[in-house]
């Protein structure tokens, strides 16, 4: 199955951990303590935003700690207003041709 | 350009469709020339810095528009739309689909449903875009981008600055 960003944040309890560790690495015991799911569950989505490469892990002594790719991140970013964008960009052009043509008729 | 005309721009998830409403300073007849007359339109239809090439358009009930969107690089992304109705300066309809150079259309497509009004010199345009193709955005709509993540990526949108402060 093909992961992308868009996926990794399809759902809400993926989102909650971005969120969480966009703020600091956390191992994932520390993660699972924030959410009344299993940690199974949680190792499950953790998985999942890996495979996204939302999320990298890293190796501290005994603990993996979870971070955030935020380069990854901010596709996602850009995406989101990307469609509204296009409108909003669409429609100033428009304004523009609009106001060319009237002073022409004039 | 700063402009106090309205815009509004809605996604339904359930419905998969998308709304667009915009105020235009200029009267009606001019506001529907410029979305269904080519050489107008390929001057505003394609965001900068991309711009919209027509290779033919046929506006009548049936008639086709083929055109690409290019890219700065030269990229060529063709898409087919066709005109299933219209009633002059109030409302015309088309299916809209991406599509291959060789006229070859991707489907299944949207269906497009523009309405135009005018008051006091002011004309408001209506879009409204069923089962939007974009694979993508069609994806996000699934995903109820619109009304569950727009809060989240505020706030991730200033995690991101402090973190780059760093």
């Amino acid at each position: 199955m093909r992961r992308d960003v868009f996926q990794a944040i399809a759902d809400p309890t993926r989102r909650a951990i971005i969120t969480l560790i966009a703020l600091q690495a956390m191992t994932p015991n520390a993660i699972a303590d924030n959410f009344h799911t299993t940690r199974q569950a949680v190792s499950k989505h953790l998985r999942i935003l890996i495979e996204c490469e939302l999320v990298k892990q890293e190796q501290q002594g005994r603990e993996i700690y979870y971070s955030l790719e935020i380069e990854k991140l901010k596709e996602i970013d850009q995406w989101v207003g990307q469609f509204r964008k296009i409108w909003e960009t669409r429609f100033n052009q428009l304004d523009k041709v609009l106001s060319a043509i009237k002073k022409e008729k004039k | 350009m700063k402009t106090n005309l309205s815009f509004d721009f809605t996604v339904d998830k359930t419905t998969k469709t998308v709304f667009v409403t915009r105020e235009f300073a200029a009267d009606i007849s001019l506001v529907w020339d410029a979305f269904t007359k080519q050489e107008i339109l390929d001057q505003w239809w394609a965001p900068k810095p991309w711009s919209s090439k027509t290779k033919y358009m046929d506006f009548k009930v049936g008639g086709r528009r083929f055109y690409a969107m290019v890219s700065p690089e030269g990229q060529e992304r063709w898409s087919l739309q066709e005109y299933t109705s219209i009633s002059p300066k109030t409302n015309f309809k088309m299916s809209n689909a991406f599509a291959d150079k060789d006229e070859n259309p991707q489907l299944p497509g949207s269906d497009w449903d523009l309405n135009f009004s005018e008051q006091n010199g002011t004309t408001t345009v209506s879009v409204t875009i069923y089962n939007e193709s974009r694979e993508r955005m069609e994806k996000m709509i699934e995903m109820g981008f619109k009304e569950g993540f727009t809060m989240t990526l505020a706030s991730l949108e200033e995690l991101l600055a402090k973190l780059s402060q760093r």
